[in-house]
């Protein structure tokens, strides 16, 4: 363990990916997929509907075990460790789900203080000045007595990143940010991650397939196709490739339809889906 | 050989299920027992708002039901026992049937209308919502933090709803004691009081507890497997009430025949 976390460790990285495989069933869903994070950055993975991108990030925080491969997280293999040490990683790690995933029987300023108060052995006057904190952070100041029921879609997602924050993480990930909200309301939430990137130097891992928030976020991007990286680099490099699905990801540009159930399955799994079946 | 397959599966995939919900059991058992021990604090706040759904918010329908399957009790074995000129026995015939079978199970049958179905979609909901994932990217065991709390409520309000239905069966059968047999209110409690061994009110509680566990373990169980998606939520709360309907008569059944064979010496 100890070589490899040299071998790993040296360039800075946050986290690294080291051909990690995974797989629903028999079904292989991602191919041995390799790439780092570096310390500071925000990574942002791009991909199709059911190239493997919320798989991947499901991985990444532990909610999908790999078949084989490597996960490297604050110098430890997530992949291969125990439940009890996975916990504590997790408390330095924060997620924002797509739908905000906000505890409907708590009230935004109890979903913000859970994790404090779970982990935490904090008086409840200190919570309640970090939660204050956190939702001033997002934009969110004076909204902490409103259930996730009243909020507005984007103010549900900004009050989960706050939850994501809560423990001061040095990574956060994101699972598709700007789905589902309206071009201005995604834009403020775009901005929101740049500012917490500033602010806090933090490490941002992003799943989306929205190309203009992409670009604008990004300082690296990974384009994720069936299940494998098919280009990875800063924006300009993806912006000047010249490899054609990348272009056609880029582009814009409409693929024919596939109307047959093996053509679909094929298409999701680049195998012959009768063997899988 | 087809059909021996078939059988052979099915009862795999029984025991299969069987050992989930003894696996979750097991789990809350830890987090009640032995989790405070080990800096994982009992969530006192969560059981008693529990306790409040499962257990005081049933009392009216269950009142009401088991008011009635007393009086129930009452005429029908009233019918038999008027033959012989036994009449008087009503009291007691309603006392030992509630206690003894009708109290626990028409209880439990209530609980998995209202809790154990609200268990399935209330985590099964979460489930498709991602507030499951949540919990456990934010290092919070859900077995910990959502089932723990339910057994525990369950365990300890299905007893006491049971005393309460037993008390107001013997309530519906003293209307008719009182209406129709010639008893008063006093001299038919005394005689339903009189007809009864401790071992009666016992048996039936500590059914009632091991109804408590199934409700909860299936309920949760359904709810934490449900898969993707709106119409799986569906799904699981009718698993969760049909599965639990059929596995308090199991139950029933089994801790019947035990007690029966325990008390023939």
């Amino acid at each position: 363990m100890d070589q490899n976390e040299n071998t790993v460790w040296q360039s800075e990285a946050m986290i690294s990916l080291r051909n990690l495989r995974v797989s629903y069933g028999e079904r292989e869903i991602l191919h041995g997929i390799s790439f780092d994070v570096k310390r500071g950055e925000t990574l942002v993975i791009l991909g199709g509907s059911g190239s493997g991108k919320s798989t991947l990030l499901r991985t990444l925080v532990g909610l999908e075990n790999p078949t084989s491969g490597e996960i490297w997280l604050k110098g430890k293999n997530i992949a291969a460790i125990s439940a009890a040490e996975m916990d504590e990683i997790r408390k330095k790690v924060g997620m924002s789900f797509q739908g905000g995933a906000l505890f409907g029987s708590m009230s935004v300023g109890e979903n913000v203080a859970l994790p404090l108060r779970e982990h935490t052995k904090l008086e409840d006057s200190t919570i309640e000045i970090i939660l204050r904190l956190k939702l001033d952070q997002v934009g969110l100041a004076g909204f902490e007595n409103y259930m996730p029921s009243q909020l507005s879609g984007g103010m549900k997602k900004r009050a989960a990143v706050a939850r994501a924050m809560a423990m001061d993480p040095e990574i956060l990930f994101f699972d598709e940010p700007s789905a589902g909200l309206d071009p201005i309301i995604a834009a403020g939430v775009d901005q929101l991650i740049l500012d917490l990137k500033k602010a806090f130097h933090m490490t941002i891992v992003v799943v989306t397939h929205e190309l203009a928030s992409a670009f604008l976020i990004a300082d690296r991007m990974v384009l994720i196709d069936k299940g494998n990286v098919i280009a990875i680099g800063t924006t300009a490099e993806l912006r000047s490739s010249t490899h054609p699905r990348v272009r056609q990801f880029l582009d814009r540009i409409a693929e024919p339809e596939v109307s047959q159930e093996l053509d679909y399955l094929q298409m999701l799994t680049e195998e012959n889906p009768r063997r899988g079946f | 050989m087809e059909l021996a397959t078939q059988i052979g599966g099915s009862v795999l995939d029984g025991l299969a299920y069987l050992g989930a919900l003894a696996n979750l059991g097991v789990r809350a058992a830890y987090f009640t027992f032995v989790g405070p021990f080990r800096g994982r604090p009992f969530r006192f706040q969560r059981a008693i708002s529990q306790a409040m759904q499962v257990g005081v918010r049933a009392l009216p329908i269950l009142s009401l039901i088991t008011f009635f399957i007393g009086l129930i009790l009452a005429l029908q074995s009233a019918y038999e026992l008027r033959k012989f000129g036994a009449i008087n026995y009503v009291a007691s015939a309603v006392a030992i049937s509630m206690t003894r079978e009708l109290g626990p199970l028409i209880t439990a049958i209530v609980v998995i209308g209202r809790s154990g179905s609200a268990f399935a979609a209330e985590i099964g909901t979460m489930k498709v919502t991602e507030e499951i994932d949540a919990l456990e990217t934010m290092a919070i065991d859900p077995i910990h933090f959502l089932v723990t709390p339910k057994f525990v409520a369950m365990m300890i309000m299905l007893p006491c709803l049971t005393i309460w239905a037993n008390s107001m069966g013997i309530l519906g059968g003293a209307l008719f004691g009182v209406a129709q047999a010639g008893f008063t209110v006093h001299r038919y409690v005394i005689a339903s009081l009189d007809s009864l061994f401790l071992r009666d009110i016992a048996s039936g509680l500590i059914k009632s507890v091991m109804f408590g566990i199934t409700i909860t373990a299936v309920g949760c169980h359904e709810g934490l497997s449900t898969g993707a998606g709106a119409e799986q939520v569906g799904r699981s709360t009718t698993r969760a009430v049909v599965v639990s309907i059929f596995l308090v008569i199991l139950v029933d059944l089994v801790f019947t025949a035990l007690f029966f064979f325990l008390s023939e010496r």
